[in-house]
């Protein structure tokens, strides 16, 4: 997958802490003579915050793996809990691409392959535009050519 | 959809080949009562409060008669705007006034249809029709539904509706039904036995009763500006009575093993589980509300044996179908009622079609390290509720959740010893939990992909938690905590070829990223 990834889930985590840590700075700042659990909370969203926003993305990058072959489609995601996810060409139902706010301004794509169980969607996450695009043609073509829907 | 809704269904399309069952139907005219009767029960209440209440104010008169008005015209509405029609390919179903809703299902698709009759359907000779489809169901939606027609017209598209490969039967549209089908013969796997009322108390059904009841009560309570339950609250907290705790635990626990028992018979009553010369298998029940579910038994990806936990210290289970097309409300995919183990098997037996019931396989165990991970789940919630409240709760609190703990430990345990799996030539099956204990028998051919996750701390001990994808059912069945290797192992021999190519690469560091 693409090295921009780390910049989008580190934009992300960031917008992320943020939002949860700026409103409490505002009251902190705004207050007279907050209590000592505000500061703390505060705090301590702070240092989660950054520790969380250094460390997932480049953690997360190392974890993450896509292969496709002419019979399945395969991801391994997360980073302190992993998931790996397999679902057969033949037994796929949709292939969407959908791109974030975030993603677009870094040119990414995601993938997303479900099958006919509500369970099992195995999304790529971290595409470059071109490279989701052919990666659509090509499984959809592979799909065309298997009937049946195993429903 | 070719023909428009507006066409007058004496032009059909094609004027040389006219095909009654492409005509349109509206559903039964006496719905226009029946669905007020079946829907607005609750509403008569709020009605009498509103007429009664009062010193007969007109205001009141006047709103209690709008409600009903509207209920009627509402009602009126529905019918009016809702029509269906049964092609050669597929079922149709228009419905809506504000926002139109056009639903069309392939009827090679169709894959369960479900006739369920209220009492007020009933006594107006009516049945909901609800048509599923392989795709899964979105909660709170209800797929294809015709509610109601009349209950010979619902016979007659059960029939028809899951006949594959045969060439519909032209049915007049006048006089629908009207040709009589003949009933053909029809296998009884199983039905009722009334000493399975014993397994009624067991199944906890009395004090679900009682809880949906008391929801319904304080609600009406809550309408009336009374406040009962805060009230006794309140009470309780000035007196606080260990005597009068334990009496209500009895009086709760007497109240729900009474009620369970009629409550076990107006939802099973008349059970009978056949398999039908069309190639499906039929649920009937019901004493008040009666339901027939058809399930296409090519479709049918497996079975699951249900053992609540009392219900199995009784060594009784209940079974369920895994299968696609079923709506997720009202146990819709339910094949066996309450009834003893070995009835559970064999029945499970029958509907595969097998020599022996999978579930009864010899289960492999789960490491050790599952068993540690299943006791620090089960306890950890409870040791941390324990906490809180011995920091910030009143001192006399802590010592409830603290009692709760090995409690806890031991449905971890149990739950552990739950765990195992079996693969045969045909069924991959897995046991997990314990206060439902579920065994579940899955085809293999069912399995649709794999999700397999490995949290940290099972990274650390070495397991991993295997979840088998499949289109019936629950969508997804978990091997829960099952050692690394032979979990993969069991993957990949469960469905050939599907994991192998990853397996390989994903222990060669990097060389999945060759795609980038």
């Amino acid at each position: 997958m693409s090295p921009k990834s780390v910049l989008l889930w580190t934009m992300q985590a960031a917008v992320f802490w943020l939002v949860l840590f700026v409103p409490q700075l505002i009251v902190f700042l705004l207050v007279s003579n907050p209590p000592t659990w505000e500061l703390a909370l505060l705090v301590a969203t702070g240092v989660i915050g950054v520790v969380h926003t250094a460390v997932e993305p480049s953690w997360r990058y190392r974890v993450h793996r896509w292969e496709t072959t002419p019979d399945a489609v395969y991801t391994l995601s997360g980073w302190l809990n992993q998931e790996w996810r397999v679902a057969p060409v033949s037994r796929i139902q949709t292939i969407d691409t959908k791109r974030g706010p975030f993603q677009q301004m870094l040119g990414l794509s995601t993938v997303t392959v479900t099958t006919a169980s509500a369970a099992g969607p195995v999304e790529i996450e971290g595409l470059e535009h071109e490279l989701a695009q052919r990666l659509v043609v090509e499984l959809t073509n592979t799909t065309q050519a298997t009937p049946g829907d195993a429903t | 959809m070719s023909t428009p809704a507006e066409v007058p269904s004496g032009l059909p399309a094609a004027p040389e080949f006219v095909e009654p069952l492409q005509e349109w139907h509206r559903l039964h005219v006496r719905m226009l009562v029946v669905r007020p009767l079946n829907e607005s029960i609750a509403m008569l209440v709020p009605i009498f409060v509103l007429l009664f209440t009062g010193n007969g104010e007109k205001w009141r008169l006047i709103a209690s008669g709008a409600t009903v008005a509207m209920i009627l015209a509402f009602s009126y509405l529905i019918w009016r705007t809702t029509r269906y029609r049964i092609t050669d390919d597929q079922v149709e179903l228009h419905t809506g006034l504000l926002t139109r809703k056009q639903l069309a299902v392939p009827r090679d698709r169709i894959r369960t249809v479900d006739l369920t009759s209220k009492p007020g359907h009933r006594i107006f000779g009516l049945s909901a029709v609800r048509i599923g489809t392989g795709q899964q169901d979105v909660p709170g939606t209800d797929g294809l539904t015709l509610d109601a027609v009349t209950q010979q017209e619902a016979e007659r598209l059960r029939l028809l509706l899951l006949q594959k490969g045969v060439a519909p039967k032209a049915v007049t549209a006048d006089e629908p039904g009207a040709e009589p089908v003949p009933l053909p013969e029809s296998e009884v796997i199983s039905q009722l036995d009334l000493k399975w009322l014993k397994f009624a108390p067991l199944s906890l059904s009395g004090l679900v009763a009682i809880g949906a009841l008391f929801g319904v009560l304080s609600n009406y309570a809550d309408d009336l500006g009374l406040h009962p339950v805060q009230d006794l609250w309140e009470w309780l907290f000035e007196n606080p009575s260990f005597a009068l705790f334990a009496g209500f635990l009895v009086v709760l626990a007497v109240v729900g093993l009474v009620l369970s028992i009629p409550l076990y018979i107006l939802q099973f009553w008349n059970y009978r589980l056949t398999r039908e010369p069309d190639g499906t298998l039929r649920v009937q029940r019901g004493l008040l509300t009666t339901r027939s579910v058809s399930v296409e038994e090519q479709r049918l990806r497996g079975v699951d044996i249900q053992e609540p936990l009392l219900v199995r210290a009784g060594k009784g289970a209940k079974l369920a179908a895994v299968t696609t097309g079923l709506g997720s409300k009202g146990e819709s995919n339910l094949l066996l009622p309450p009834a003893p183990l070995s009835v559970a098997h064999q029945v499970s037996r029958d509907v595969l079609k097998v020599g022996n019931d999978p579930t009864t396989l010899r289960l492999r165990k789960h490491p050790f390290a599952a068993l540690r991970r299943s006791v620090i789940r089960h306890v950890m919630p409870w040791v941390v509720i324990a906490v809180g409240l011995a920091v910030w709760a009143p001192s006399w609190a802590w010592p409830i959740p603290a009692a709760i703990v090995p409690l806890a430990a031991l449905v971890g345990w149990d739950n552990y010893r739950s765990l195992g799996n079996a693969l045969d030539e045909r069924y991959l099956v897995t046991r997990n939990n314990s206060l439902v204990r579920s065994t579940v028998a899955l085809q293999r051919t069912g399995i649709i992909g794999w999700r397999i996750q490995r949290s940290f701390f099972q990274r650390r001990s070495g397991l991993m938690t295997i979840g088998a994808t499949t289109a019936a059912g629950a969508g997804i069945y978990h091997v829960t905590d099952v050692g690394e290797a032979h979990g993969l192992a069991l993957a990949d021999e469960a469905v050939p070829d599907l994991l192998r190519p990853f397996l390989i690469d994903s222990t060669v560091d990097g060389q999945a990223e060759r795609n980038v």
